[in-house]
């Protein structure tokens, strides 16, 4: 373990947490014991939203989404209001304050009036086992990973109570695909974060991060597989776009969310960002090091490490979301069973073995690096192969038009005619 | 348990649990009674915590609400006219003696039970869970998961249609 040089100085803010304790000794002084305690959830709450959830929130989330995707889409993005369009997302706030929220009158009023407090209260749990430094984590329980997902499983439930106290037949359908998504791809989820577990040898999340500064590694070189299935999974999970069909604007209105509107729609779409951060926070923490960054971490403050690593894997899932089509139901499914199920399963045996090798003959350290690069073959000749079991062969240049333009729309061509040619 | 916090704590989840199970009970309408499950489920492994078994608490978490209630969910909105309010039914007595003698008998035996302090370490850790699991209680886990197979495909054998068989051996 590398000693973290950071001092106790209030000055040192490499460690945001000698801050706190400076501030929290003075106001110990000043009001009656006990006080402080109650001072302490305050002010760290404080601190948290003005670091991280806020920037990250208005400005990673909805400003700089938006700009992106216009940016990938070829268009502008918000630019009017306030320099660069920053202010956008504070009028958007404004504007969702103001609207009405309304309440259809066949709807079961009060799980419609709940849904959206029990959306929001898991997606502020979830940063409580963060590591957002060697010293900066709410609650450093043994088992935060399973608290993750334990955590990460509740929103579902209240997108159900959305869909359907709604009383709408797109809301319910939304509603159903919500839980069919989740059930499907809890497990491939599970199974990959388990590898990981099993290779690390631990479940919290602070003890991974120490795991790869100790070797030091990344966690994706040597589990590419495992990366590859959470981050499909908690896309699909979180409702991003080239897997949302559960509030599939084509198909089906808005989903779960059509009867929504003011800000308690604001709560849905703001949580949104929330747990997509979240689920960036955690594979930052988990497969890209955490506050770690070999060695810079002593110089540079850890959180700043973390939050910048979070910020982009939040990227890439902007990026997912700008250029990939969105999918369907039955395709997402049938991925979710037949595809990475099983290679979730194949990563898990090989990480076990892998384990069993490396802790019964007392091999060093520096053999994971041989896993890694074990892993990274097994990982193309795997999802080769099992594509190959489908039949899937994509064309790698298609030599035939396959919707043609006619007034009225595109119509597919007939490909036994043979069509035009490009 | 001692201090003042978990003694709270403690009576808090009690109320919670209890209210929300005799909601289960008391609703008409199906998925109130599930939801009001799920937040039963939630009240037992704040009871977890409180024994200082994290792990437990997890596990029930992710298998009792995350995994269990959201398939009940969907089970319910697959279910042709399941939206239909429970209604009385002829089982009301019977069901009120069982559960009348199942409760006494469970009160009997907490009462009668010698209840021992021992001085082992309280908290049940994820390493020492998962040794046990695998090495003194590896025979009745391994039947325990034979057992969950055999239901899944007992399960999937039931569903089944002949005529789905034969087009299967036939294609």
């Amino acid at each position: 373990m590398l000693s973290f040089l950071a001092t106790d100085h209030w000055y040192d803010l490499r460690d945001l947490a000698n801050l706190y304790r400076v501030v929290l000794e003075g106001l110990d002084h000043i009001f009656p014991t006990g006080l402080v305690y109650v001072l302490t959830a305050l002010l760290g709450f404080i601190a948290f939203f003005v670091v991280f959830v806020l920037p990250s929130q208005l400005y990673v989330g909805v400003y700089g989404e938006r700009r992106l995707i216009g940016r990938m889409q070829a268009r502008q993005g918000p630019n009017r209001v306030g320099p660069l369009g920053l202010l956008q997302p504070v009028a958007d706030a404004i504007k969702l304050l103001q609207k009405e929220a309304l309440t259809p009158r066949s709807a079961d009023r009060l799980i419609m009036w709940a849904a959206p407090v029990l959306f929001v209260a898991p997606a502020i749990l979830i940063f409580a086992v963060i590591p957002f430094g060697p010293r900066m984590v709410f609650a450093d329980i043994p088992v935060s990973l399973m608290y993750f997902l334990a955590i990460s499983s509740l929103p579902v439930i209240a997108s159900f109570m959305a869909g359907w106290s709604s009383n709408n037949k797109y809301s319910l359908f939304g509603a159903m695909r919500i839980v069919a998504m989740s059930i499907s791809y809890e497990i491939p989820l599970v199974l990959g974060l388990l590898a990981v577990s099993v290779l690390s040898g631990t479940m919290s999340l602070q003890g991974m991060v120490y795991w790869q500064q100790d070797i030091p590694t990344w966690m994706i070189l040597i589990q590419p597989i495992a990366f590859a299935v959470y981050f499909i999974g908690v896309s699909a999970e979180l409702n991003r776009t080239p897997t949302d069909i559960a509030e599939a604007e084509s198909e089906i209105v808005a989903g779960y969310l059509t009867e929504y509107s003011g800000m308690r729609w604001g709560l849905f779409y703001g949580m949104d960002i929330a747990y997509a951060l979240g689920a960036s926070a955690f594979a930052a923490t988990i497969f890209f090091g955490g506050w770690s960054l070999f060695g810079l971490e002593q110089w540079v403050p850890p959180w700043l490490i973390f939050i910048l690593k979070t910020y982009l894997f939040y990227f890439v899932f902007i990026w997912t979301r700008g250029t990939l089509p969105r999918l369907r139901i039955d395709q997402l499914m049938s991925f979710a069973w037949k595809f990475l199920l099983p290679i979730a399963l194949i990563n898990l045996l090989v990480v076990a073995v892998e384990r069993l090798i490396w802790t019964s003959n007392d091999l060093p350290d520096a053999i994971v690096w041989a896993f890694g690069a074990v892993n990274i073959v097994l990982m193309v000749g795997i999802v080769f192969i099992w594509a190959k079991v489908f039949k899937y062969d994509p064309k790698k240049r298609p030599t035939k038009p396959r919707l043609v333009n006619e007034p009225g729309g595109y119509r597919p061509v007939d490909l036994e005619q043979g069509g035009p040619s490009l | 348990m001692s201090g003042f916090g978990i003694t709270v704590a403690f009576w808090i989840l009690a109320a919670l649990t209890l209210a929300s199970a005799g909601g289960v009970m008391a609703s008409r309408n199906l998925i109130h009674a599930v939801l009001f499950l799920i937040v039963a489920f939630l009240g037992v492994s704040g009871f977890f915590i409180l024994l200082s078994a994290d792990f437990l608490a997890m596990a029930q978490i992710i298998i009792y609400v995350g995994a269990i209630s959201v398939l009940i969910l969907f089970a319910i909105v697959l279910t042709p006219r399941a939206e239909r309010d429970n209604s009385e039914t002829s089982m009301v007595l019977p069901a009120l003696l069982l559960g009348t003698t199942l409760a006494a008998v469970l009160l009997f035996v907490l009462y009668d039970a010698n209840w021992n302090v021992t001085n082992v370490e309280p908290g049940l850790s994820a390493e020492v869970l998962g040794s046990a699991l695998l090495s003194v209680w590896v025979l009745p886990f391994e039947l325990a998961s034979v057992l969950l197979t055999a239901a899944l495909v007992g399960a999937l054998m039931i569903v089944r249609r002949q005529e789905d068989e034969e087009g299967d051996s036939a294609s």
